[in-house]
């Protein structure tokens, strides 16, 4: 449902996809039943010259019945969206896969700059390759990513994936996701930052792997790398790097 | 203070300022909120304006910059929420309402009410104040997350971010010393022979109301202390580089800001209850019951807060806990739907400007609180959290709350407050002009939130995925609908104006309702009650039987029951 309106290309969209089509089957019926019955009662007992209103306390059993049978439904309902909401929940927040690659993703007033490993394949090496608004990544590969904030709070969303966390000041924030889907998608800051908020965007370039191992030799040599950050910020994240969460 | 006769006539500045009438401080907090409320709305127009039809001058405004569009934002919410949903809400209706419907003469602190709008009028003042400042009013959206609200550099408002937490707390503090007369007075102050369960749906839940604003303000009250400091004394408690931590302020804004949903909502509840009755000649389907979700409803809202935070770095294993206690509180709330919908059956329906106003609550609430599931399940927030669904969600339970049921409550009870009936013509005029474009504003933000939309951004420029046409089309459509309800509110506000001089004079009981407040003279003269009222029955004994109208007034004795004629 969710993917008429988005591409879904990471393994875990169609997970919360799924979960969105259940919850709008299930309320969806709640909301038709509930309006539809209010608009019939309306409709049946409009006032009419001559018919005396009833006198119902709503201690009636064989009426209270009408309350208590919905009431045990709405129950069940919300056991089968809750259950599988946490399963969502748990296998996307809660466990790490094994990763192939690790990203370290940082936000700041108003950028979202990244820092993979090079072709060694080890980050925190001299050929990491850093890049600003441009974060490229093999498709089929699973990978976690480190997320820090220089600033205040961000949120790194990418809608595409279905993905979104909060970037804190002060903490690394692990998580993961594996796009399955070759193409470009946006990445936004969906925490209100300052007035750059709404330019805080970035791009997710999944490529196949022949073309990211291409692009990564071109972007290996640092000197090679345009976008390159500043040093003097790389003994700040090896300090909140420490701290990581879980 | 209450029981004293007053034999000079009190000067026009005693008499509109300096007034401890319970009724006279609900019309100081009515007319504060609607002012405020075409402040909200003028700024919703502004930002509505940019977003349907990006970077053009907005007619009356002018060029929306991103820093102004934040602050447009940020001022809306807390606006609406603070200066609108609860002075009118709560402190109008409650202070209109419950002397009037425990049948007493005043509050039991009318000093302390007296002090209550008066800080309440500093804080709205204190919150205008920061459009003056070097920097403009803050901007760093109405939940205020440090660092952005704590850092001047950050937020580029350093004046206006102190003055808007100040005014916040200002505001809190007037709610509180509200709250505590709201509470005193219905337990300590009921006419004699009005049991608990005698009470009028609409008292018991603007004092529940009050109770949990009470026991959740607290948190934020030493939480913006906090802030405050970290504003204008550099220390660090939100500060991670100092050992302070931003999450700390989350979980105190949230422990506060989760309740108060519920704060404004059981008002608005209560009255739809009122009218609902009224209007339906029945008596409420299970006036316990109503009352025992009511309590659930407001226990379950402590323990919810973090359903805001779920991907806001809070440990993960969090979620779920606070995931099933948020799908847990939709099974009060529903229940407490069906209650109002089955008062329906058997009932003889008038559909009244006010009967039409408690129904549209009904129905569009139904939406917004179907759409919070979405929300409340961890597992589909991570997309949604911070989208315009979250937007359109939350206003199909605000805009029924705020604008939807507070209708419902003026159009009621304005023969009673003013002595003059609205003009029912106009009255429908303007509920099926609010009501359809309130629809086809936020039904296409549903769409576009669900297409990814993020909130709080004044252009998707930026984002390819989000510059769509098709998603275009849809916030521009937004927009025009908001252009159509604005303009109908004209409608209202030239209704409410005429008729409190040319509208037809209202008797005693205009609706023939059964509770206290129908018993004295509209308006109520100072003092209320001629002959403080005896309470034989219940609120809502409509269609009593052996009873000879169709409704039992509380007031009345038994015997004298049967023999009341249809007048």
């Amino acid at each position: 449902m969710l993917e008429r309106y988005l591409t879904a290309a990471s393994t875990y969209a169609h997970w919360i996809d799924y979960q969105f089509l259940l919850i709008a089957v299930l309320v969806g019926f709640w909301l038709i039943v509930a309006e539809g019955a209010m608009f019939w009662l309306i409709f049946k007992f409009r006032a009419k010259n001559g018919r005396p209103t009833q006198y119902i306390t709503g201690e009636e059993k064989h009426l209270v019945r009408w309350i208590t049978i919905p009431h045990i439904l709405v129950i069940l309902c919300d056991i089968v969206i809750i259950v599988p909401a946490i399963m969502v929940w748990y296998n996307i927040k809660q466990v790490l896969p094994p990763p192939d690659e690790t990203v370290r993703v940082i936000g700041q007033q108003w950028a979202w700059s990244f820092q993979q490993a090079g072709p060694d394949g080890v980050l925190d090496t001299a050929d990491d390759i850093r890049t600003v608004g441009e974060l490229h990544v093999k498709v089929n590969t699973t990978y976690h990513f480190e997320l820090m904030s220089r600033d205040v709070v961000h949120s790194f969303s990418v809608p595409s994936f279905r993905l979104k966390q909060d970037a804190l000041p002060g903490r690394t924030i692990t998580g993961w996701f594996r796009p399955n889907r070759v193409g470009t998608y946006d990445i936004q800051c969906t925490q209100m930052c300052g007035i750059g908020h709404a330019m805080m965007a970035g791009r997710i370039i999944v490529e196949t792997p022949q073309n990211h191992a291409a692009w990564l030799m071109r972007n290996a040599n640092p000197a090679a790398a345009g976008l390159q950050l500043p040093p003097a910020s790389a003994g700040n994240e090896a300090a909140t790097v420490a701290e990581v969460q879980r | 203070m209450s029981t004293e006769v007053q034999h000079a006539e009190p000067g026009i500045f005693q008499k509109y300022f300096l007034s401890t009438d319970h009724k006279m401080i609900a019309m100081q907090y009515l007319f504060t909120g609607m002012a405020m409320a075409l402040i909200g709305g003028f700024f919703a127009y502004v930002f509505r304006m940019q977003l349907g039809f990006p970077n053009q001058h907005v007619p009356g405004y002018g060029l929306v910059t991103p820093g102004k569009y934040n602050a447009l934002v940020t001022m809306h919410g807390s606006i609406m929420i603070f200066w609108v949903a609860m002075p009118v809400l709560i402190a109008a209706f409650g202070n209109f309402l419950i002397p009037l419907m425990v049948g007493c003469d005043d509050m039991a602190f009318p000093r302390i009410n007296r002090l209550s709008y008066q800080i309440f009028l500093l804080s709205a003042l204190v919150l205008l104040a920061s459009f003056l400042v070097k920097g403009g009013p803050f901007g760093g959206a109405w939940t205020g997350y440090p660092p952005l609200s704590a850092v001047g550099a950050y937020n580029l408002t350093p004046i206006g971010a102190t003055l808007w937490l100040l005014a916040v707390a200002l505001e809190f503090i007037a709610f509180l010393l509200g709250g505590i007369n709201f509470t005193v007075t219905t337990m300590n102050s009921r006419a004699p022979g009005m049991k608990m369960y005698d009470i009028p749906l609409v008292v018991w839940m603007i004092v529940l109301a009050s109770v949990i604003f009470m026991c959740s303000v607290g948190p934020l009250i030493a939480g913006a202390v906090m802030l405050l400091f970290d504003q204008t004394m550099s220390t660090g408690f939100y500060d991670p580089t100092r050992g302070g931590d931003p999450l700390l302020w989350q979980h105190l804004f949230w422990f506060f800001g989760h309740p108060e949903v519920y704060v404004v909502l059981l008002p608005a509840l209560g009255i739809v209850a009122e009218v609902v009755a009224v209007f339906a000649r029945k008596k409420i389907f299970g006036y316990k019951t109503v009352l025992y979700t009511t309590w659930s409803v407001g226990f379950l809202s402590f323990v919810v807060w973090a359903h805001h935070q779920f991907v806001a770095g809070i440990d993960p294993r969090m979620a779920n806990i606070f995931s099933i206690t948020t799908l847990l509180i939709s099974v009060p709330i529903t229940e407490m739907v069906f209650l109002y919908i089955a008062t329906l059956y058997g009932g003889s329906i008038h559909l009244d400007t006010p009967m039409l106003w408690g129904l549209a609550f009904i129905g569009e609430f139904m939406i917004g609180g179907v759409t919070g599931i979405f929300l409340g399940s961890s597992g589909t927030d991570i997309y949604l959290h911070d989208s315009y669904f979250v937007i359109a969600h939350f206003h199909y339970t605000f805009v029924p709350i705020a604008i939807i049921a507070v209708y419902a409550g003026l159009t009621f009870w304005y023969p009673k407050m003013f002595g003059r009936m609205l003009n029912e013509t106009l009255g429908k005029i303007h509920f099926w002009g609010t009501v359809i474009p309130f629809n086809v504003i936020f039904i296409p933000l549903f769409i576009t939130g669900t297409a990814g939309d993020q909130r709080r951004v004044y252009s998707y420029a930026q984002f390819a995925e989000q510059s769509r046409p098709a998603l275009q089309h849809l916030r521009t459509t937004s927009t025009i609908a908001l252009l159509f309800m604005l303009a109908f509110q004209f409608v209202f506000i030239f209704n409410f104006f005429w008729s409190l001089r040319r509208g037809k004079r209202a008797d005693a009981n205009p609706w023939r309702s059964s509770t206290l407040e129908w018993t004295v003279p509209s308006p109520p003269p100072h003092g209320n009650f001629a002959e403080l009222p005896i309470v034989y029955r219940g609120p809502y004994e409509y269609g009593l039987p052996g009873c000879a109208e169709d409704f039992a007034p509380q007031n009345v004795p038994d015997a004298a029951l049967a023999g009341r004629s249809r007048a």
